[in-house]
């Protein structure tokens, strides 16, 4: 990517005292060179937790076990899910903010620049030393990526330290990333540009991040007892010193239902800003966007136990967690009705941004549907840890935030290189990855209303033609994925020269710079009327 | 475009050929042999149509939008937006539903909660990775393993039609009557999972959770282990046999004598002195079931999580503490006390084989007695 | 410039500072919490009050006794009877019988839990060996008493309170600290 910018130095009108080569990474506090880094880091993460998917896929192609041990196994299913969800998603949509929200909101740079390459350059880190246990003896992290306790304290392999180590790192960087994002947003925006005229993506990272600043620290605490629990004798879960291991669960998930909003929040700001571009009409519903947002944050945290409907809790308690979940349906639908009548009377055209916004809308919903289902506690005993529960979150994260990050990296693409990327290949992309990722997504919840419990190697008979069905189809998803790199290194080499406006129907002030941005944005802050 | 086309084309026909292939596997959520299953099979149903009704209208204004609102036919756009009248419409609906929604699982809810009057009372033990029985107020317990053999796990052998779904010996319940399990653990969290019954409940270590279920037609069951406990979370199955309250107490009466008797052997066998080939091959046998699974069944261990046996010096030269560990475990550890799982002769020939397996050759035997007096307590 | 930052920026550091102290708040919290609702059958850690209130003739309650040594635990251990009957308000004396057939001392705790965790709220414990650690050389036996009342106030859904004990070789920990910092339930 570095050819890319340097390129276009010359079309810079400042001057900019920039270190050339490895240098200039490393040192860099331009809010862009960071976007960049983060969306670079995103994908060869999205690669690596992809290759594990496809040892887990392989594993599963036919019953007994062919290709792994199921300790490693374990670890497969471990690893993917923590480098997919703070290796890819994460970062991803920490690099889009990077990127476009100074330029959103008319500001120079984040506010906080070298804090802004502290928390990128961390990154790597953690996940090296994620990465580097698998290679330990006893291997790496093995109990899932929820790490319940006591699997992961008394039972868990030696590797555990530098897992917790890792995750501590991963929380830092993002808790950084959130401040800078939040201090931005509060001090840099260019005069006239009010709470309610910010383009909802804006608005999006500004809730993830209140988000993140509120569940990380507890994610750090969570896995600083499994720390002290494992080699310091401590008992915040151990029954045997009058902890509790059901404890560690209400912790976990009071970080992890709003975590599982820091990683749609921002999709749905992105999908927000497509559909009005290319149905090339205003956003239907603009505040009850803002205040749907806002009210899935909070009820957010209302929610944790429904992933605990069967540790055995009161029925009030089952009662209070099933009402307040199906309760968040109601904003989600708002924002899906909102996307629907904003299209409605519109004028459309379906570039590969669009189409992915389009399939985005369609199996989140899917997304959504079954996790109402899995809300009603009764029907959730036998939904519980079944491949419905993987189909639901897959559906929610891969076509759900995933294909956001997609749709925005093409919609921004011309933007950031200054070239439009390959229209017929970026088709080929989508209908490739639209097609696989229904193959090996839909036939889950088949799958999963059968019996089939997750995270098992083998399986029984019954299971058998399915698996080998959705292990096809998630070979060729990760297959589709190399034609998105293809686009992406075709377009950052070159192609047809991008205008400044781009799309037709864009709005917004990233879209009167030019195209690619200048090194530097608003150093003078623009007027908004 | 054709080829795109075509793919499309093919996609429901290959759902159509895998669906006929699959061996029997419902598409559905299985209604299950109790009232609260089909209640359960029945909200599963309503919510799910639920969702297809609004998906249905969703999705085909979406669908008209894109067909008809599309540049191409030279449409120009509308700019209106903002109303309020649409918006409490469409915040106010689904409300209405989910309060709908809510009224029948509400009451569902409760009646799987309510484990009072129960006829007859289980507890269930989970543990790595199998499962244990314990029918409360007789002597009956037993534990629960994989009946499934290695080899067809490995693919040496075919696979048999209930592929790890099998065990050695199953839970047995009388029908008619209402069964409450007490859920709990010995090591990590389980979750014992019979989709029949729309029982799925966790077993935490040191806590009990209930869970009830009245079955009404004789039959097997099966279901799994459904919380992730570790590496062999895919092969701790249950099964459990409904046989009529008649067959039930015979088979109860007979399992409290197969124990009794049991017990009784163990005595006479103290006087015993077994050869090295017996318990060579009882020690195996029993090694592959209980010890396989974590010291693996070439006794290498797995490095950094379970010790190796092959080579040690525990196993080379302290048969004291040898006995002691596998009869009283290692606290702390995965290493369980199977004082109370196996019997003396299985323990001393399991310690035998240990011994004398892999290139172990002490060439030492391990009789019941031997074990029987480390189980006095030789500080006695 | 980034003067104007800082308010902020310090006030959001502090934040996610203290939601860090809150996820370890969120520990006595969930004691509390329990204690409150009767949240996974937890009974209180230290002695009800033994002045029970008044005897409820009009109706019994079954108290179902589950024991269950750890599987790491060698002890034999179970109480003298599976079951009794009770009326609310009555105190009771059940023992549990344990008896260590190693050749060496072990410690052991005992973990209660009670199901219907509700009902966790209304069985009282006047004495309980679980409220300590228990030593026993090894080949030895004893019994260790439990004293309890049901309270009248127990709702009438609840016709069986089932409870269980755990019990589990705590030796090492014992060992390292002396029995100081490893007393459950504090």
């Amino acid at each position: 990517m570095s050819a890319v910018v340097t390129d276009h130095e010359h079309d810079h009108e400042h001057h900019d005292h920039k270190p050339s080569g490895i240098k200039r990474w490393l040192y860099t506090t331009n809010h862009k060179d960071i976007g960049t880094m983060y969306l670079v880091f995103a994908l060869i993460m999205f690669f690596i937790g992809g290759a594990m998917a496809m040892v887990i896929r392989a594993e599963l192609f036919q019953p007994g076990m062919q290709f792994v041990e199921p300790n490693f196994f374990n670890q497969m299913t471990t690893v993917h899910g923590l480098i997919m969800v703070f290796g890819a998603v994460m970062p991803a949509f920490t690099g889009l903010a990077n990127w476009m929200i100074p330029m959103m909101i008319g500001a120079p740079d984040m506010a906080l620049p070298r804090m802004n390459n502290w928390s990128f350059w961390i990154l790597p880190f953690a996940f090296l030393i994620l990465l580097m246990s698998l290679f330990m003896p006893g291997g790496g992290p093995s109990f899932g990526w929820t790490f319940y306790a006591p699997l992961s304290t008394t039972y868990s392999s030696d590797s555990t330290a530098l897992f917790v180590f890792s995750v501590h790192i991963m929380g830092i960087s993002s808790i950084m990333g959130a401040i800078n994002v939040i201090v931005t947003i509060f001090n840099l925006r260019a005069p006239g540009m009010t709470w309610m005229k910010m383009p909802l993506f804006v608005w999006t990272w500004l809730i993830t991040a209140f988000l993140l600043i509120m569940v990380m620290p507890v994610l750090a605490g969570v896995v600083t007892m499994v720390l002290t629990d494992k080699y310091f004798g401590t008992s915040f879960f151990d029954a045997a010193g009058g902890g509790d291991p059901v404890l560690f669960q209400h912790i976990f998930w009071f970080f992890g239902h709003p975590e599982v909003y820091i990683m749609i929040l921002p999709a749905f700001g992105i999908v927000s800003a497509i559909v009005p571009t290319f149905a090339r009409k205003p956003l239907f519903g603009y505040a009850s966007m803002v205040y749907a947002t806002s009210s899935i944050a909070l009820l957010s945290f209302l929610v944790w136990a429904h992933h605990m409907f069967t540790t055995g809790m009161p029925v009030a308690g089952a009662l209070f967690f099933m009402y307040c979940t199906m309760l968040i349906a109601v904003p989600t639908g708002v924002k899906v009705f909102n996307w629907v009548a904003t299209m409605w009377r519109g004028a459309m055209t379906f570039e590969v941004p669009m189409m992915f916004a389009l399939a985005f809308i369609v199996l989140f919903t899917i997304g959504g549907f079954s996790g109402l289902m899995l809300a009603i506690t009764p029907a959730d005993f036998q939904y519980h840890d079944t491949y419905f529960v993987v189909a639901h979150f897959h559906y929610v994260l891969v076509t759900g935030a995933v294909f956001s990050i997609i749709a925005a990296a093409y919609y921004w693409l011309p933007k950031w290189t200054g070239h439009m990327y390959d229209e017929k290949l970026g088709q080929w992309h989508f209908w490739c990855s639209l097609i696989s990722v229904n193959l090996l997504f839909f036939p889950m919840h088949f799958v999963g209303l059968a019996g089939m419990p997750r995270r098992i190697p083998d399986y029984a008979l019954q299971f058998a033609d399915f698996n080998a069905f959705i292990s096809i189809g998630g070979f060729l998803f990760g297959a589709s994925q190399l034609i998105f790199v293809w686009v992406l290194v075709k377009c950052a080499r070159g192609g047809e020269k991008a205008t400044a406006q781009v799309w037709e129907g864009a709005e917004g002030l990233e879209w009167q710079v030019p195209s690619p941005a200048p090194y530097h944005t608003f150093d003078t802050p623009p007027v908004i009327k | 475009m054709t080829k795109t086309r075509s793919l499309r084309w093919s996609l429901p026909a290959l759902l159509l050929a895998a669906t006929a292939n699959a061996t029997d596997m419902p598409l559905n959520m299985t209604k299950g042999v109790t009232e609260i299953s089909q209640q359960v099979y029945d909200l599963h149903m309503t919510i799910f149509w639920i969702c297809c009704a609004i998906g249905a209208v969703v999705f085909g204004a979406m669908f008209w939008s894109i067909l008809r609102h599309r540049k191409a036919r030279g449409v120009q756009p509308a700019q209106f937006h903002e109303s309020t009248k649409v918006e409490i419409l469409w915040t106010a609906i689904p409300v209405v539903i989910l309060i709908l929604m809510a009224i029948p699982a509400t009451k569902t809810l409760i009646a799987m909660e309510d484990t009072t009057e129960a006829d007859v009372t289980v507890l269930v033990t989970g543990s790595q990775w199998k499962w244990h029985y314990k029918y409360l107020n007789t002597d009956v317990e037993f534990y629960s393993l994989l009946a499934t053999p290695k080899e067809q796990i490995n693919n040496r052998f075919a696979k048999g039609e209930n592929y790890l779904l099998e065990v050695d010996r199953p839970l047995v319940i009388p029908t008619g009557k209402k069964v409450r399990f007490l859920m709990t653990s010995d090591d990590v969290i389980h979750s014992w999972w019979v989709p029949a019954f729309a029982v799925k409940k966790d077993a935490n270590p040191g806590f009990i959770n209930e869970a009830w279920t009245r079955v009404e037609e004789p039959g097997i069951y099966r279901g799994q282990c459904a919380e992730l406990c570790g590496k062999d979370h895919a092969f701790m199955p249950v099964v459990v046999i409904a046989k009529t309250p008649a067959d039930y107490e015979q088979w109860l009466n007979g399992e409290a004598e197969r124990i009794a008797k049991a017990k009784a052997e163990e005595q006479e066998l103290l006087a015993m002195n077994m050869s090295m080939d017996e318990l060579m091959s009882v020690g195996e046998r029993t090694y592959i079931a209980y010890c396989a699974a974590c010291h693996q069944p070439n006794g290498e261990g797995l490095a950094g999580i379970f010790p190796a046996l092959k080579g040690s010096s525990m196993a080379l030269n302290d048969m004291a503490g040898h006995i002691d560990i596998v009869l009283n475990g290692k606290a702390g550890t995965s290493m369980q006390a199977y004082a109370k799982q196996l019997s003396l002769k299985e323990i001393a020939a399991v310690i035998t084989y240990e011994r004398n397996a892999w290139g172990n050759n002490t060439g030492e035997l391990v009789q019941a007695a031997d074990v029987h007096a480390v189980l006095q307590g030789k500080g006695e | 410039m980034a003067l104007r930052h800082k308010p902020l920026t310090v006030k959001l550091a502090v934040t996610a500072l203290a939601m860090f102290g809150f996820g370890f708040a969120l520990v006595p919290l969930y004691d509390v919490f329990c204690d409150l609702t009767g949240l996974n059958g937890k009974t209180a850690a230290t002695a009800a009050s033994a002045e029970a209130a008044m005897i409820d003739t009009s109706r019994q309650v079954v108290i179902e006794f589950v024991a269950r040594p750890n599987k790491q635990m060698p002890w034999v251990f179970k109480p003298e009877v599976s079951r009794m009957t009770v009326h609310p308000g009555e105190i009771h004396i059940m023992n549990y019988l344990a008896e260590n057939p190693t050749g060496r001392m072990i410690v052991g705790q005992a973990v209660p839990s009670v199901s219907p965790g509700q009902a966790a709220l209304y069985f009282h414990k006047i004495e309980c060996f679980c409220f300590t650690q228990q030593q026993l050389a090894g080949g030895k036996n004893m019994l260790m008493p439990l004293q309890f009342y049901v309270d009248p106030a127990l709702p009438s859904q609840f016709s069986t309170i089932t409870l269980s004990y755990t019990l589990y070789d705590v030796t090492n920990a014992w060992q390292d600290s002396s029995a100081v910092s490893t007393q459950p339930g504090e």
